[in-house]
C-alpha cells in the first residue's frame, strides 16, 4: 500500500461542492478521503499551503496527431504536453489517418494508446466514414469500441439529414454528438474572423453568422430527436446565448469553449506592432473572435452556460505555420499554456476559479458522461481514481515553446507572460509530473 | 545615406530639413508618415524630371540588383519597375512562379533567402496571399517592395496616384475623393485609402453593398471616411473619381447578380462624372474593362489622367528604389 497526502492546499472539487483548505489522502490508485487534518502517518507528505488541488483536469477536445501524423504529435508526446497542463484525461478527436470510423481502428487506437499514453485518453470516433459526411459511420460498433463521444471534428456534418439519423443513432446508445457548429457555405474560404481585422488585413472572413446559424440549426435536431448534442469550442456571443436557452427549455445540449478564445481575440492576427504580424500561430478553426464574443464566453463560464474548457490542442510541424496566412494549417498548441492562461484570466478578475475547476473537472465529465466509464472521474469522491492537480496560482512564468513537451511550438503566446501554473500532476495516485523536476 | 547631390541626377531635392529614408522595406502605405510620403513625392519630381530628359536614363544604382518576384500575373505593375531600375542602371531579374523553383514546392521563404544569396537587394514582390511579403520581409536581408499582395495592400500604386493627384489638385487637404467598385477586394483602395487620410482628403468608398468593407466607415474617428452604395450621391462635391476593376468572377461567385446590374448602378459615365465638381479628375488603376466600371469616353475624355497615371508609376517606383537602395548602401 502507498499513500501520498497533499496537505493544507485549497481543495476545489466541484462535483462534491467542496472549495476549502483541506488535506486529500491518496492511497494506491484511488482517492481515500478529503478532510481537514487528515492522518496517514505512513503516508509521502507534500505540502500544498497556497496551493490549489483540484481533480485532474478531463479535456474533451484534443488532437494527439497518431495514427498519421507523428511529424506534428504522437500519444506519447502529446499526452506527456497533456500531463504537464494539468489534463489526466484526455478525449482524442478524430481527425487522424485513418480515422477512427470502424470498431478496427478503434481497437488498434486504443493498443496505440494502452502503450504510450501518460494519461488517461478516450477515444472519439467519427460520425461518418472516414469524416467524408456522406454515408454514416458504424455508431453501435464505435459505441460498443469504447468511444466516448462521436464528431467529424474539424469537417461539420453540413448535410441535415445525416445529422438527424446520426443523432438519433448515437442518442440511443447514449453517446454525445461534438459538432464544430459551422456553415460550410457561410465559411467560405474565410481563413479568420470576419470583420474589422480581416477587412485591414485583405483576408477572407469567416463570418460569425456561419456558426451561429449552425448551432441553431443543430440545437433544432436535438430538439427534433432528442438525442445528446455537444456543441464543440463555441465561439460567438450570439451562439452562447442560443445554448443557454436551449438548456433554459431543458435540451440535452452541452458546450465547450478554448483557452484561447477566453484569452484572445481577432486582434492576434495583426499582432502588437504597427504593422500587422499575418500571425500564423492566431490561425485557429473556429477563428479568434471579437473582444464582444471574448466577453460572452467569459460570462458563460462564470455562470455555467458553459460545460467545459477543451483545449482542441492542435500541434503542427513548424512548416505548417512557417508560410502565408492562408496556407497556414489552422490550430493552436494549447495544453501547456491552457491551466496558465485561466489563471492569468482569474488573476485579472475575468474568470472566477471555482467556475474554471467545475469546467475542466465536473462539467467535462458530466457532458461525457465519463463517470460511467471510470467511476468517480473528475471528482474527489472517496474511491474516485486518485487523479490530482495541483496548481501555484501565484508562479510567475514566461512561456517558452522550446520547452514544449508537444511538438507542436504553434502558438501566439510564446513570450507572453502568465501569471499561475500547473506544479503537481498525479494520475491513479503516481506523480507523474512536478513542476521543479521538470524544468530545472 | 547616399547624398543625392553626389548623384548629380537630383541636385537641390534633397534639404537638411528632409528626414532619411530607414525602412527596409516598403510593405503598405498604412505607417507611412506624412514626412516619409513627402519625401517620396520629392525623390518623385526629380525621377520624373530625369523621364523629360532625352536619355531619361542615370547610372545611381549601378551595382544595385533589382528582382522582380511575381506570383501573379501582371503587365504594367512589373514593366514600370523594370524600366525604373532600368532607367537608374541597376541590373534585373525578373522571376515568375511558373517556370521557377515555385513550382517544385519551394516556400516562399526559401526562395527570398536563396534571391538573397545570389545577390539580391531589392525584391520587388507580387502574390496571391494577402501578406505573403510581411512573410518575405521578415525572413530576408534583402528590401522587400511589396507590389500587390492578394486583396490586401499595393502601396507603389497609391504612391502614384497620390503623385498624379498632387500634380493635378496641389494640397489634397479637405479634396474629396470618391474610390467606386470592389473596395472590399481592393489593395488599391485600401493602400489609397492610407496616403489620402494622411494627406489630409475625405474619401468616399462606394460600391454594391457586397462589395464595400463594413468596418472602415468612420476613418480614425474624424469622419473623414464615409461608405456608401449611393454612387450619385456620393460623387456630389467630388473633386477625384477613382473606378475599381471590376472582375467578372464577382458575378461568378454570387457577388453581384449581373454586370450589366453593376454596370448600372456603379458605371463612372458621363451623366455621373457631371454631378462631381467641375473638372474632376478621373482616375483608373488598370488594367480596364471599358464599358463595365467606366465608359469608354471617360476613360479617354478631358478629366481623365489615367494613361499620366502609368508615366507617373515609373517616376515614383524610380523614387521608391532610389530611396531603399541608397538606404541599404549606407
Amino acid at each position: 500500500m502507498s499513500e501520498t497526502i497533499i496537505r493544507g492546499g485549497r481543495v476545489i472539487d466541484p462535483a462534491n461542492g467542496i472549495d476549502a483548505v483541506l488535506d486529500v489522502l491518496l492511497r494506491d490508485d484511488l482517492v481515500a478521503a478529503v478532510g481537514a487534518a487528515l492522518r496517514a502517518p505512513a503516508a509521502r507528505v507534500i505540502d500544498a499551503t497556497g496551493r490549489i488541488v483540484t481533480p485532474g483536469f478531463i479535456d474533451l477536445h484534443a488532437h494527439l496527431r497518431e495514427p498519421g501524423f507523428e511529424q506534428k504529435g504522437t500519444i506519447a508526446t502529446e499526452t506527456e504536453a497533456a500531463l504537464r497542463g494539468g489534463f489526466t484525461t484526455v478525449c482524442a478527436m478524430p481527425n487522424t489517418s485513418p480515422a477512427p470510423d470502424s470498431a478496427t481502428v478503434v481497437e488498434a487506437l486504443k493498443e496505440r494508446i494502452a502503450r504510450d499514453a501518460r494519461v488517461r485518453v478516450f477515444p472519439i470516433g467519427c460520425v461518418t466514414r472516414d469524416r467524408a459526411g456522406k454515408a454514416l459511420a458504424e455508431i453501435g460498433e464505435l459505441a460498443a469500441a469504447g468511444c466516448v463521444a462521436l464528431s467529424d471534428d474539424g469537417n461539420p456534418v453540413a448535410d441535415a439529414r445525416l445529422m438527424r439519423r446520426a443523432l438519433e443513432l448515437a442518442g440511443a446508445r447514449g453517446l454525445p454528438l461534438s459538432e464544430h457548429s459551422d456553415d460550410p457555405d457561410l465559411h467560405g474560404n474565410g481563413v479568420m474572423n470576419e470583420g474589422r481585422i480581416s477587412e485591414r488585413l485583405g483576408l477572407a472572413g469567416e463570418p460569425a453568422a456561419a456558426e451561429i446559424a449552425a448551432i441553431a440549426r443543430n440545437l433544432a435536431l436535438c430538439e427534433a430527436t432528442g438525442g445528446r448534442l455537444h456543441i464543440a469550442h463555441i465561439t460567438t456571443a450570439r451562439g452562447v446565448e442560443l445554448v443557454a436557452e436551449a438548456k433554459r427549455r431543458g435540451l440535452p445540449v452541452t458546450c465547450e469553449v478554448t483557452p484561447s478564445h477566453l484569452f484572445l481575440t481577432e486582434d492576434a492576427v495583426f499582432g502588437a506592432g504597427p504593422e500587422p504580424a499575418y500571425d500564423t500561430n492566431a490561425r485557429v478553426n473556429p477563428p479568434l473572435r471579437t473582444e464582444f464574443d471574448r466577453r460572452a464566453l467569459l460570462e458563460a463560464v462564470n455562470d455555467g452556460t458553459i460545460d467545459a474548457i477543451a483545449t482542441d490542442h492542435a500541434p503542427h510541424a513548424i512548416e505548417d505555420k512557417l508560410c502565408e496566412f492562408d496556407l497556414a494549417a489552422p490550430g493552436i498548441s494549447c495544453f501547456e499554456t491552457a491551466a496558465g492562461s485561466l489563471l492569468t484570466l482569474i488573476e485579472r478578475g475575468e474568470l472566477a476559479l471555482p467556475a474554471v475547476i467545475a469546467a475542466l473537472t465536473a462539467g467535462p465529465a458530466r457532458a461525457f458522461a465519463l463517470g460511467a466509464r471510470v467511476p468517480g472521474l473528475g471528482t474527489l469522491s472517496p474511491g474516485a481514481p486518485a487523479d490530482v492537480t495541483v496548481l501555484a496560482p501565484e508562479t510567475r512564468w514566461t512561456v517558452d515553446v522550446r520547452r514544449f513537451a508537444s511538438k507542436g511550438r504553434n502558438t501566439p503566446l510564446n513570450g507572453v507572460e502568465l501569471h499561475g501554473a500547473v506544479e503537481r500532476v498525479f494520475v491513479a495516485g503516481v506523480e507523474r509530473f512536478a513542476l521543479e523536476v521538470a524544468y530545472v | 545615406m547616399l547624398e543625392l547631390s553626389e548623384t548629380q541626377t537630383a541636385g537641390g531635392m534633397a534639404t537638411p530639413m528632409t528626414p532619411a529614408w530607414t525602412r527596409k522595406d516598403l510593405l503598405d502605405t498604412d505607417t507611412l508618415s506624412a514626412a516619409e510620403i513627402e519625401l517620396v513625392m520629392e525623390t518623385a519630381t526629380a525621377m520624373h524630371e530625369i523621364r523629360t530628359r532625352p536619355v531619361g536614363k542615370v547610372a545611381t544604382l549601378r551595382g544595385t540588383t533589382v528582382v522582380t518576384l511575381f506570383y501573379e500575373q501582371s503587365t504594367r505593375t512589373r514593366a514600370s519597375f523594370e524600366v525604373a531600375a532600368k532607367a537608374m542602371g541597376a541590373d534585373v531579374v525578373n522571376l515568375s512562379a511558373t517556370g521557377s523553383s515555385v513550382e517544385k514546392g519551394e516556400s516562399l521563404i526559401d526562395t527570398v533567402r536563396t534571391l538573397e544569396a545570389i545577390g539580391a537587394d531589392v525584391v520587388v514582390m507580387r502574390h496571391g496571399r494577402s501578406g505573403a511579403p510581411y512573410l518575405a520581409a521578415r525572413n530576408t536581408r534583402a528590401s522587400i517592395i511589396n507590389g500587390g499582395d492578394g486583396t490586401h495592400a499595393h502601396p507603389t500604386q497609391a504612391l502614384l496616384d497620390l503623385f498624379t493627384m498632387r500634380r493635378h489638385v496641389g494640397d489634397l487637404a479637405g479634396r474629396k475623393v470618391v474610390i467606386v467598385g470592389d473596395v472590399l477586394h481592393s489593395r488599391v483602395a485600401r493602400s489609397n485609402l492610407w496616403t489620402l487620410l494622411t494627406a489630409g482628403a475625405s474619401v468616399t468608398l462606394c460600391g454594391p453593398p457586397t462589395l464595400l468593407p463594413r468596418t472602415l466607415a468612420g476613418g480614425q474617428g474624424d469622419n473623414r471616411v464615409v461608405v456608401t452604395t449611393d454612387f450619385d450621391s456620393a460623387l456630389h462635391g467630388a473633386d477625384i473619381v477613382m473606378a475599381l476593376r471590376m472582375q467578372k468572377e464577382r458575378q461568378e461567385a454570387g457577388l453581384i447578380p449581373s454586370l450589366r446590374e453593376y454596370i448600372g448602378g456603379y458605371q463612372l459615365n458621363a451623366r455621373r462624372l457631371a454631378l462631381a465638381n467641375p473638372g474632376a479628375l478621373v482616375m483608373h488603376p488598370g488594367p480596364m474593362n471599358e464599358g463595365v466600371e467606366i465608359a469608354p469616353d471617360i476613360a479617354h475624355g478631358i478629366g481623365s489622367v489615367i494613361e499620366e497615371q502609368v508615366t507617373n508609376g515609373v517616376a515614383v517606383r524610380m523614387a521608391i528604389l532610389y530611396l531603399m537602395a541608397a538606404g541599404k548602401r549606407s
